[in-house]
């Protein structure tokens, strides 16, 4: 296309003469113009179209031609611009809006009874025929919950060592809607700057009401409390439910006796320690340990890290039943529950119709791309190695085509990232094609009065 | 279903489902009720679905008339009184089902034609481990026979989502004894749909001059059950913000005052507490300039500093707008009751929610003591949390504080600000 050939010559003046002027404007390379150029040729608006029709888009009989068209989208432009309940009734609708009006972020939510744009048809009377009808259930991770239990960084900054926290999350929670709920076609992305989101794609899941979808969070929420509730971790009972007790042996132990009480230093100085001797229910224990341990001068040159060994400390005096103390039982897993498990904002998922951003847009504080991850893969994932927008369009431009049927992406870093996505959306249709074609689809039950 | 306007005595035509005593709502009885005794019949109703609601039960009564016209008498839906009856039925009906014997529950079952089997002794052996374990977690351990049904776990939310049951491949492993929430779960979702269509039915076939008489009926009834919900409050009861703080002191009930405190103290709250503070304040009678004005003053020393006034406009502002019904789709978006503070999700950085709840125990009496609770008191309301009665330590609070009874129980907020102020002024004038 001869408008794009253009773009990408204007893009090269550009980055000669003026990346100057572009690089002071704008931080870590994330501007309109770069923007434009991703929209164009980068960002893969025609497998998010597939992914959303979920088989609708063939031409078997069944396949629901409103649906795709049904679905809301939401566009924050420029200066905080806010576009709601925008549909698009087939892709090429929906790749030319984007190019046209150029997001700085595009958020996707529910499918609707009727079309979004057409919504204030059908408000009459009160009776409510506008309402979500299917939605993905979602979840959203955000590193700055765990604020209390990391030390090196806070808020919006992320690093290598409380980014295994996020890996933790993916896997507790990716094996239990697996194993335990029996959902299959599960995408997480990287939310560009501090945490994950999770898109739960089968029928069953998009069907899920708000109560179920509450019930499932609620099932997955154990860090409970507020600031002002020093222990937020009440495992009660004899032994731990099933899924809690997988998720321990599997992830949480491991992940905290090997990464977490080393990277950060759990147990390195008092007001350290003192956190985590606030969740002992007995204070006798709690201040023996804290004497031993406030006087400690270390006389001989220890090999062992010193978090280490106060914690092998604590457990031996926890679980050596020496303490007949109600409440001490579980003790040691609750630490372990309260620096590891995932915490969840329970807000995003127990809503049909909330907005959640859509997978590959830009972040636009960081310029990173919110790229699918592998979650058997996740243990490699490095956010701060993701792809940002300036690095994609300098890679474009830095090299050729080298076939006429090889797309742009290809010959950046996105490549990976759209063949994870593609790996994901392959397996969905395929299960798509299959419900559609035998027509499975829970009707609603029409009793006759 | 027809209303008849003559003295004919009602007759029941066309049978319910089949238990006597438990209907499920498969189907709408035909019946025809007379106008007077709508009327009765309504309010007698209430009355029990109320009494459940404040944690008493009444005796059995005829049910067949009552749940038709009650039915009937939710139509003009408010979405919360829809929910509120659905609740209310779901728990009368499983209170009713709880006292039936296992054997006439299993054949209650079937009859409602719930699509749930008992498992098969092999199945049982393959997860007789697990079940064992769950069983053990929440301290109910199996015995040698227990039942065990299959069901998918869309039908029992509230049983996997307290993890108590076993779940695999999108089943839950429910027990004998928990199946009354499989079949309540079925039958609010059966009451719902009746709900729909009979509102239907209402809107399209009742003749206008019926409608006319019963509506006023219809919406006494309606508006008689949650009380009042505060979101039009009285001119009379107006603050100012010269007063705000006097009046958290004195009147403002611990979960506002906490919010309040710390809002003063830090200068910022999370969405969370914004949306219950703030909501509070419209209640207490708060107007907007007045809320903008304070919010604004609040968060000047820090987060104005941060975002600019620009940007504070555009989100702080357009929100607290938004929640006086100025903004987006325009709802007048109503003060929270105790319910639904209670059942908030406060986390990390959060301080809204009911501290009944959420605070511990060490927390939750260093702010009685603040707020002026003596240590007997004290006491007695850490005994009322731990067996998790939040709204009756609310009530115990209020008493010690205003050092008199208030026999209706905390159900909101706003009522214990009202119902201090009531007493305060009170005071004053008998001075």
């Amino acid at each position: 296309m001869s408008k794009d050939e253009n773009l990408v010559e204007d893009k090269m003046q550009i980055d000669q003469h003026d990346s100057d002027r572009l690089q002071k404007n704008v931080p870590d390379g994330f501007s309109e113009d770069y923007l434009k150029v991703y929209y164009g040729k980068l960002f893969p608006c025609v497998d998010i179209y597939r992914w959303l029709s979920y088989g609708n888009d063939g031409k078997h009989p069944a396949c629901d031609q409103s649906y795709f068209g049904r679905r809301e989208f939401s566009f924050t432009l420029e200066n905080d611009i806010y576009l709601r309940f925008l549909s698009f009734n087939n892709v090429v609708e929906m790749e030319s809006s984007i190019r046209k009006k150029c997001p700085f972020k595009i958020d996707i939510g529910p499918v609707y009874t009727v079309d979004p744009a057409k919504r204030r048809a059908y408000a009459q009377g009160g009776n409510n025929v506008f309402s979500p009808i299917e939605r993905e259930l979602v979840f959203d991770i955000d590193m700055s919950d765990y604020d209390d239990v990391r030390y090196c960084c806070s808020g919006a900054d992320v690093c290598l060592d409380c980014w295994p926290l996020m890996n933790v999350a993916i896997k507790v929670l990716d094996m239990s809607l697996r194993e335990d709920f029996g959902f299959n076609h599960i995408l997480w992305v990287y939310s560009g700057r501090r945490g994950v989101h999770c898109w739960v794609c089968d029928g069953r899941a998009r069907r899920l009401r708000d109560e179920q979808r509450a019930s499932i969070a609620e099932y997955f929420h154990v860090n409970k409390g507020g600031e002002n509730n020093a222990k937020k971790v009440n495992l009660t009972g004899a032994v731990l439910h099933p899924f809690l007790a997988r998720s321990y042996t599997e992830v949480l132990k491991d992940s905290f006796e090997k990464k977490m009480l080393l990277s950060q230093k759990l147990f390195a100085s008092e007001d350290r320690f003192q956190k985590i001797l606030q969740i002992i229910p007995d204070d006798s224990i709690a201040s023996e340990l804290l004497d031993k341990w406030q006087g400690n001068r270390r006389s001989s040159i220890s090999k062992e890290d010193v978090n280490v060994s106060r914690w092998e400390q604590l457990k031996h005096v926890l679980q050596s039943g020496k303490h007949k103390v109600q409440g001490l039982r579980r003790c040691v897993e609750e630490i372990i529950f309260t620096y590891t498990f995932p915490r969840l904002d329970m807000e995003v998922s127990k809503h049909m119709n909330h907005l959640l951003k859509a997978p590959f847009c830009v972040h636009p504080k960081t310029g990173r791309i919110c790229v699918p991850i592998d979650p058997n893969d996740c243990d490699d994932f490095d956010p701060t190695t993701v792809p940002t927008l300036s690095q994609l369009i300098e890679e474009l431009n830095m090299s050729n085509k080298r076939s006429e049927s090889e797309e742009d992406w290809e010959r950046t870093s996105l490549r990976k990232s759209i063949e994870i996505f593609r790996s994901f959306l392959s397996a969905l249709l395929k299960s798509c094609k299959k419900e559609i074609n035998s027509n499975v689809r829970q009707s609603t039950d029409a009793r006759n009065w | 279903m027809e209303i008849v306007r003559s003295q004919r005595e009602p007759t029941h035509s066309a049978a319910s489902t089949t238990s006597a005593k438990l209907s499920f709502y498969r189907s709408a009885p035909a019946l025809e009720v007379r106008l007077e005794d709508f009327e009765l019949y309504a309010i007698d109703r209430l009355r029990v679905l109320q009494g459940i609601s404040d944690g008493l039960s009444r005796g059995k009564k005829p049910e067949e008339m009552e749940k038709l016209v009650l039915l009937l008498s939710t139509s003009p839906p408010r979405d919360e009184l829809r929910k509120w009856f659905l609740s209310m039925e779901t728990s009368l009906f499983r209170y009713r089902f709880r006292l039936e014997s296992p054997e006439s529950q299993r054949s209650l079952m079937s009859e409602f034609q719930l699509p749930y089997k008992a498992i098969s002794r092999a199945e049982f052996e393959t997860v007789k481990e697990k079940l064992n374990q769950v069983a053990r977690s929440i301290g109910q351990p199996l015995n040698a026979d227990t039942l065990f049904f299959k069901a998918p776990f869309e039908e029992v939310p509230e049983l996997f989502a307290g993890r108590r049951v076993f779940l695999q491949k999108g089943f839950a492993y429910v027990a004998m004894h928990q199946v009354v929430s499989l079949v309540a779960t079925q039958f609010r979702s059966n009451l719902s749909k009746c709900l729909v269509l009979t509102n239907r039915k209402w809107t399209s076939t009742i003749r206008d001059t019926e409608r006319d008489r019963l509506a006023p009926i219809i919406e006494a009834l309606s508006t008689g059950y949650l009380g009042p919900d505060y979101s039009q409050p009285k001119n009379s009861a107006e603050i100012s913000l010269k007063d705000i703080n006097g009046q958290a002191s004195s009147s403002f009930p611990l979960c506002m005052r906490h919010l309040f405190d710390k809002l003063r103290e830090t200068h910022h709250l999370k969405h969370g507490g914004r949306m219950q503070l703030g909501l509070f304040l419209k209640g207490v009678g708060l107007r907007l300039e007045d809320a903008l004005l304070f919010w604004k003053s609040e968060f000047s020393q820090k987060v104005l500093q941060i975002v600019g006034a620009e940007r504070f406009d555009k989100e702080y502002a357009y929100s607290i707008r938004h929640n006086y019904g100025k903004e987006g789709k325009r709802t007048d978006y109503t003060p929270y009751s105790c319910q639904k503070v209670i059942s908030s999700t406060p986390s990390t950085g959060d301080h809204h929610g009911c501290p009944y709840r959420h605070f511990s125990e060490e927390n939750l009496r260093a702010a009685l003591t603040k707020m002026g609770v003596c240590g007997r008191s004290v006491d007695g309301i850490l005994d009322k949390v731990r067996n998790k009665h939040y709204q009756i330590a609310c009530t115990l609070t209020f008493e010690a504080i205003h050092d008199a009874p208030y026999d209706s129980g905390i159900n909101h907020p706003n009522q214990y600000f009202d119902a201090s102020r009531k007493i305060l002024q009170n005071k004053m004038e008998s001075t």
